[in-house]
């Protein structure tokens, strides 16, 4: 009664090949999932990031913050020459002569952490939203609705500014500052994935049945939505990655601790690029675009996996040898 | 026209909560806002100063619906109150210089990359696992995953700082004061926005170009594409006409939603080219603790990003007829 169209196409498509290892034909999207190129390359970028970050401490051993050359010199405020990177230093040193790569190392920690928790909450609470605009309806929803819609159309930069600027700055300042701004998107997927599972046989019977609406929602709606849901978990870690280093960018973080952000911010406030010491903020950036890309690739192949058009057109072009300008319609191959 | 005027509500529900929200963040501030203002500006802030602050922000011991009364009505007769840091200029005008150069930057990438990537999406999607359409999306994903300013920086490292193919800095040339009248001012300004456009435009063309694509895929497999080509139309006419049309909807939908992204990622853009405009003073803002300034800043794009959407209600009502009703 519950199964959703996707879970029975896959299902379908699993009973056609067999696999080797049986324990995985009982999961068809675990299944689906490993046999994709574009998961496992996100699953795999993601999986070495949070490596490091776990692993930090014997990674690159030391404090990050540590002024490494020529510390015992000068005075901790004044500014050191930027070396690139050798021997001793991987990657370099910064304008205030702390090692590139123990940074890089280090701040992937706070980084990734603000990331992924901004991620969890704002799903939650745009779910929590979402839900309930979209099984309520009626005023309930009107109101909802207008309140995201408000919230996605408000400029995000400015909005966050005024917004740390106000607040004690520091993680979790921006954590909340952040879910607060990012809620928005995951509530209106959430509500139109309701609207149309409302409309399924399956919660009309268990409304006939007697359920009550908590129930039908958490235990009847939900499990149906788990891949928007992941979905638009992963998208919130992406948005959150690129606002928290836009906000440590602008000073509007803790600038003293590491972090991904705020390595970009001193490389440009210590004049990086003027003074051509690139590897102050080109690793950086290479980081932050990894995870991002890799964050992003998971989202397509999550998408790839569960929704049936998309595959449609997969399948269908595949089996097309001459292009050019003929047009075929996508059929869904029995 | 009931489209536009539903629009025209929730613009009006938008500008409301922002300047509410506007309202009320000062004094969420733990301990009394206007205490905690001073404290920072401890012996910085001129007699003249803090009495300007307190009027910008209302306070005073009068009950909150009261204060929440003069702040809009100070707002309406356009007094966003006096800016910390370029004492005494008030607010509007600190912030009506940065604006043209905001308004021509964003702007002009946003149309740019608006317009390319949408035709670039209707190419992929007709010539669909033609070059364009497997090399571009994945290529345009990975750039799209960079942070704008981080693409701004090495953009300003490798094309202006090693190579000197462009300026380093500003708007315009130093040696030129601003003539738009003469072609050396124009060419300086060019030359100058090159390369933060580029930057913009390249770091949100993917988005447009998969939405375009994705939507079009769609759209062609639909009966009455079938029938134009049934009919014999020319080719170019069933793709832009008949599909393109169709398919563009969606994308000038989700345009208003965008532009604030987009705008947001142009600000960062603009400090890492120190291009005079809003972002330039956000920073200043930031970096002086200018919070009446910071709170005008975000006021204005807010309003300007509304405006701008109402626009582009307008398109679209010229664009589908079904809104005409």
């Amino acid at each position: 009664m519950q199964a959703t169209p996707e879970k029975t196409l896959v299902s379908k498509s699993s009973e056609t090949t067999k696999t080797a290892r049986p324990w995985l034909a009982r999961w068809p999207l675990l299944r689906a999932f490993l046999r994709n190129r574009k998961a496992m390359l996100g699953v795999s970028i993601l999986f070495f990031f949070i490596m490091v970050a776990l692993l930090a401490p014997w990674i690159a051993p030391g404090n990050p913050k540590k002024m490494e050359s020529r510390a015992h010199l000068a005075p901790a405020w004044i500014a050191d020459t930027p070396a690139p990177g050798g021997k001793t230093f991987l990657l370099g040193t910064t304008g205030q002569g702390q090692d590139v790569f123990r940074q890089l190392v280090w701040g992937a920690r706070l980084s990734l952490s603000v990331g992924l928790s901004v991620g969890i909450a704002s799903t939650i609470v745009g779910t929590i939203i979402g839900l309930t605009a979209g099984y309520l309806g009626g005023w309930v929803d009107d109101i909802l609705s207008l309140l995201t819609n408000v919230m996605l159309i408000i400029p995000g930069m400015p909005l966050l500014v005024i917004l740390a600027a106000f607040l004690k700055p520091g993680p979790v300042t921006v954590v909340m500052v952040l879910t607060l701004t990012g809620w928005a998107w995951p509530a209106r997927v959430m509500r139109s994935q309701v609207l149309s599972l409302r409309a399924k046989d399956f919660i009309a019977a268990s409304v006939v049945s007697g359920e009550r609406t908590p129930r039908i929602l958490f235990s009847e709606v939900l499990p149906n939505m788990s891949s928007v849901f992941v979905g638009s978990m992963v998208g919130s870690t992406v948005y959150a990655i690129g606002a928290d280093v836009g906000l440590a960018f602008l000073g509007l973080t803790n600038v003293g601790t590491t972090s991904w952000g705020t390595m970009l911010y001193w490389a440009q406030n210590n004049a990086g690029i003027l003074t051509g010491a690139w590897w102050t903020f080109v690793p950086t950036g290479i980081c932050i675009a990894l995870c991002a890309f890799a964050l992003t690739m998971l989202n397509y192949a999550l998408d790839e996996i569960t929704n049936p058009r998309l595959r449609a057109e997969k399948e269908t072009t595949h089996g097309k040898r001459n292009r050019g300008n003929v047009l075929v319609t996508p059929v869904i191959r029995k | 026209m009931r489209f536009l005027l539903r629009r025209l509500g929730f613009y009006a529900v938008a500008a409301w909560v922002s300047l509410t929200v506007n309202f009320y963040l000062p004094r969420l501030m733990p301990g009394d806002p206007a205490s905690a203002i001073f404290a920072r500006f401890q012996g910085k802030l001129r007699p003249e100063e803090i009495d300007s602050l307190r009027k910008a922000y209302g306070l005073s011991d009068a009950p909150l619906l009261e204060q929440y009364g003069t702040y809009l009505k100070s707002l309406s007769r356009g007094e966003f109150g006096i800016s910390i840091n370029f004492f005494p200029a008030p607010v509007t005008t600190v912030i009506s210089t940065g604006f043209m150069w905001t308004i021509l930057l964003a702007g002009l990438a946003t149309v740019i990359s608006f317009f390319l990537g949408n035709v670039l999406g209707i190419i992929g999607a007709w010539r669909r696992n033609g070059i364009l359409d497997s090399v571009a999306p994945p290529l345009l994903t990975f750039i799209g995953a960079f942070p704008y300013f981080f693409l701004a920086m090495i953009a300003l490292y490798f094309l202006a700082f090693q190579a000197g193919w462009f300026p380093l800095r500003h708007a315009y040339s130093d040696a030129l004061s601003v003539n738009w009248g003469s072609l050396t001012f124009i060419k300086s300004v060019v030359s100058h926005m090159i390369l933060p456009a580029g930057c913009i435009v390249l770091a949100s063309i993917g988005g447009w170009m998969l939405g375009m694509r994705n939507t079009m895929v769609g759209i062609l497999s639909e009966d009455y594409i079938t029938m134009a080509q049934a009919k014999g139309l020319s080719q170019k006419r069933i793709m832009f006409s008949y599909a393109a049309r169709n398919a563009l909807l969606p994308n000038v939908t989700s345009f208003g939603m965008a532009l604030g992204f987009v705008l947001s990622g142009s600000l960062l853009t603009e400090i890492i080219f120190a291009y005079p405009g809003l972002g330039y003073l956000l920073l200043q803002a930031v970096r002086n603790l200018d919070y009446p300034l910071m709170q005008g800043l975000f006021l204005m794009i807010t309003f300007a990003v509304l405006g701008a959407n109402l626009l582009v209600d307008i398109l679209y009502v010229w664009l589908d007829p079904r809104t005409r009703r």
